[in-house]
């Protein structure tokens, strides 16, 4: 009985809360960021797809740097709590608690980037084909190194990051294929003192192309000073090394928050699964560098439309693993099943996951 | 002509009622300059300041997130007032938390997929374990090798911090995962009990609640506590009395690793539920700020812990209803102990200014 009037209390006090926040029903969309909003990487594209969702009209609230420990779940219901109609929740770590929020607020809509459970009616899920860039990438690192060897700084030994590498390399093959991948395991998403010491040390056993699966501007920094060639991630690092970044992959997730937040506010808004790619815009290319000759650069120029167009497939066999096993037969492309699953090296790799 | 020096002079009589308002007053010096500083910021700084410390708090929700996250702050200074109290510097509760965490996780991991009465006390055991054996390093050095426990137990939060990524990326991790780095779900019988349904509240708070409480016994009412005092106050005085130093601190890094180990379990079987990679968002730093705070003192260190996990509550309300940048909770914790620290230097030293003539220098 005691407990019952408590609950009846509690939950009272939870409404009254709500709606003492809520009061003025206007529409809102929240955002949680892992990263300040000026890493200049992941966080700082979220940023820009933000501040694109204002752009069009709607009001947004952002939280930075929430931890993906016991803290995200608190952030992520005071969003919910506090009125806001749609809450994008922008980092793997925040899968459970999203999910967990999304259970006690039916009528707020969630989306989590690059998560796969959807245990409610009300969270989607959203993610980007970044391996569609790094085939962009490995065509131009097959080309433009002359050790034959491409470093690549890699994060966590999850499906996402064995795939970028699998697509560069596959792609490097077809130019070169005296190619060799060499792979540098940092464990971070950012750390910009171990994303450097990783980039020398590929630098230094050989590698005069560097790329990395992280955040931070460090690596090609490191490769402008060294006078290897790079790539920026997520965002055009342009600035940071001139000379030095032949090209970068853009996440821009600006034109999914729009379309999503209206779907929202017009309540069009349903649960999905968004793996979007070049086609629709949610992985760009910085200009290329004219370093790499225009020659190089119309080629790369085509591959990008045929890959937009899906008259070519970053995936297209026969594809082998590192034993010579055959995964994708010829004529054949690996179906999205196997992408999202992957978790072997393609032949060529240098080196063993990490178990 | 006439000059004036200054000097800088002990001061011998200390009010116990002054030694215990400064905190206040660093509190409320900190509320001040905050407000001066959100005013600088171009905010209007009642405004900052209710939704950085009334808002986060105005609901049972929000009281219930304020004791979830003091209590992983309390037990640890708790913890660390043994060591402070009696001049060992143990900087290290952070290691201690984790690889409390990495065994009590290591043991919850064993029972993933059964249901049982016993497996709770067990984890929380094993997690009290980990953190004593691993504070043991320093303390250890010290009395043998008379190594510096300031540095050792520091180099080994970041021991033990790679040693939870090599585990959870590795063997640790969910087979069933991809490959991320975490592990399973705890089953529910290695859970902490929720006390309400609907907050995340867990039993863990009666666990920090029995330290407070036996701590006080042991502070006030032991013999352990007064040789902590005597060696607190001067080392030679407790070697010459006969107390046999050693002993006392492996006792006191023991006790303080033990209740890191508890922060840890709490959390990764309170609102956590797993092992990952960021278990602690620094506790076992923060901790160092409630214990100095609360004065050493285990019912200060209550109304401290309280007071530092509203910082961090109150700069996520700032920063959703205001936009007001979220590292200013850091710069609150900083000017809290930055103020009293200072406030105690005026408190212990009194500052002299002496009259002097000419032909005296």
């Amino acid at each position: 009985m005691l407990k019952k009037i408590f609950r009846y209390f509690i939950s009272s006090l939870f409404f009254l809360s709500v709606t003492s926040l809520s009061a003025n029903a206007e529409f809102k969309v929240g955002f949680v960021y892992v990263g300040p909003t000026g890493d200049h990487g992941w966080t700082y594209q979220h940023h820009e797809g933000r501040n694109a969702v204002e752009a069009a009209g709607m009001k947004t609230t952002f939280v930075e740097s929430v931890p993906e420990g016991a803290d995200s779940e608190r952030v992520i219901r005071q969003l919910a709590q506090s009125g806001h109609d749609i809450i994008f929740t922008t980092s793997f770590g925040y899968m459970d608690p999203t999910n967990k929020v999304a259970k006690d607020f039916p009528n707020v809509k969630f989306e989590h980037a690059t998560g796969y459970k959807r245990e409610h009616s009300n969270v989607s899920t959203y993610s980007a084909r970044f391996y569609e860039g790094r085939t962009l990438l490995g065509h131009i690192a097959g080309k433009m190194t002359k050790t034959n060897t491409i470093g690549y700084i890699a994060s966590f030994p999850i499906p996402e990051v064995i795939r970028g590498i699998n697509a560069m390399t596959l792609a490097a093959q077809k130019v070169n294929p005296k190619i060799k991948t060499k792979i540098v395991w940092v464990f971070t998403w950012y750390d910009p003192g171990k994303e450097s010491e990783a980039a020398q040390a590929l630098i230094d056993q050989g590698a005069d192309v560097i790329m990395q699966h992280t955040d931070s501007t460090a690596p090609v920094q490191v490769a402008e000073k060294a006078g290897v060639w790079s790539f920026g991630q997520a965002s055009d690092m342009q600035r940071f090394a001139p000379k030095s970044i032949l090209t970068s992959i853009i996440d821009d997730w600006a034109p999914y928050y729009v379309e999503r937040s209206k779907a929202a506010k017009n309540g069009t808004w349903k649960q999905q699964d968004t793996w979007h790619g070049l086609k629709d815009g949610m992985v760009a290319m910085a200009p290329y560098n004219p370093a790499m000759g225009s020659a190089l650069v119309k080629e790369v120029e085509q591959l990008q439309k045929d890959l937009a167009s899906g008259k070519k497939h970053s995936f297209t066999g026969p594809i082998y693993d590192q034993k010579g096993n055959l995964l994708v037969a010829e004529g054949k492309v690996a179906d999205d099943g196997m992408l999202a699953g992957m978790s072997v090296y393609v032949k060529g790799v240098e080196g063993d996951i990490p178990q | 002509m006439e000059g004036k020096l200054i000097k800088i002079v002990k001061r011998d009589d200390i009010s116990k009622s002054v030694f215990f308002l400064t905190p206040i007053l660093a509190i409320i010096l900190t509320l001040i300059s905050g407000g001066l500083i959100f005013y600088l910021l171009g905010f209007k700084p009642l405004e900052a300041l209710k939704f950085f410390f009334i808002v986060p708090i105005n609901n049972v929700y929000g009281f219930s997130e304020l004791l979830l996250k003091a209590t992983p702050l309390c037990l640890i200074a708790i913890g660390l007032s043994f060591c402070f109290k009696s001049n060992n510097w143990n900087i290290g509760a952070e290691g201690q938390l984790t690889f409390g965490g990495i065994v009590s996780g290591g043991v919850a991991l064993l029972f993933y997929n059964q249901e049982g009465f016993y497996i709770l006390p067990l984890v929380v055991l094993a997690g009290a374990v980990g953190g004593m054996i691993y504070a043991m390093i320093p303390a250890i050095l010290k009395t043998h090798f008379n190594t510096n426990e300031i540095l050792v137990s520091l180099m080994l939060v970041y021991v033990s911090k790679l040693l939870l990524d090599y585990l959870v990326v590795g063997p640790w991790s969910n087979p069933e995962g991809f490959n991320f780095p975490e592990t399973r779900q705890f089953s529910n019988s290695a859970r902490m009990p929720i006390l309400f349904e609907g907050l995340r509240i867990h039993a863990g708070i009666f666990i920090a609640l029995a330290t407070v409480i036996i701590s006080w016994f042991v502070f006030y009412k032991t013999y352990l506590g007064f040789q902590m005092k005597v060696s607190g106050f001067s080392l030679k005085t407790a070697k010459y009395a006969g107390y046999k130093g050693k002993t006392m601190i492996l006792l006191v890094f023991m006790i303080s690793g033990a209740c890191a180990g508890l922060a840890g379990v709490g959390e990764i079987t309170g609102p956590i539920g797993q092992l990952h990679r960021e278990i602690s968002p620094d506790y076992g730093f923060t901790a160092i700020i409630v214990a100095f705070l609360g004065r050493l003192n285990p019912i200060g260190i209550i109304f401290a812990s309280l007071v530092v996990a509203l910082t961090y509550l109150g700069a996520e309300t700032a920063q959703i209803f205001m936009q007001i940048p979220k590292y200013t909770g850091q710069v609150f914790q900083g000017m809290i102990l930055f103020f009293l620290l200072a406030s105690d230097y005026l408190l212990f030293f009194k500052i002299k200014f002496l009259g002097i003539k000419k032909n005296e220098l």
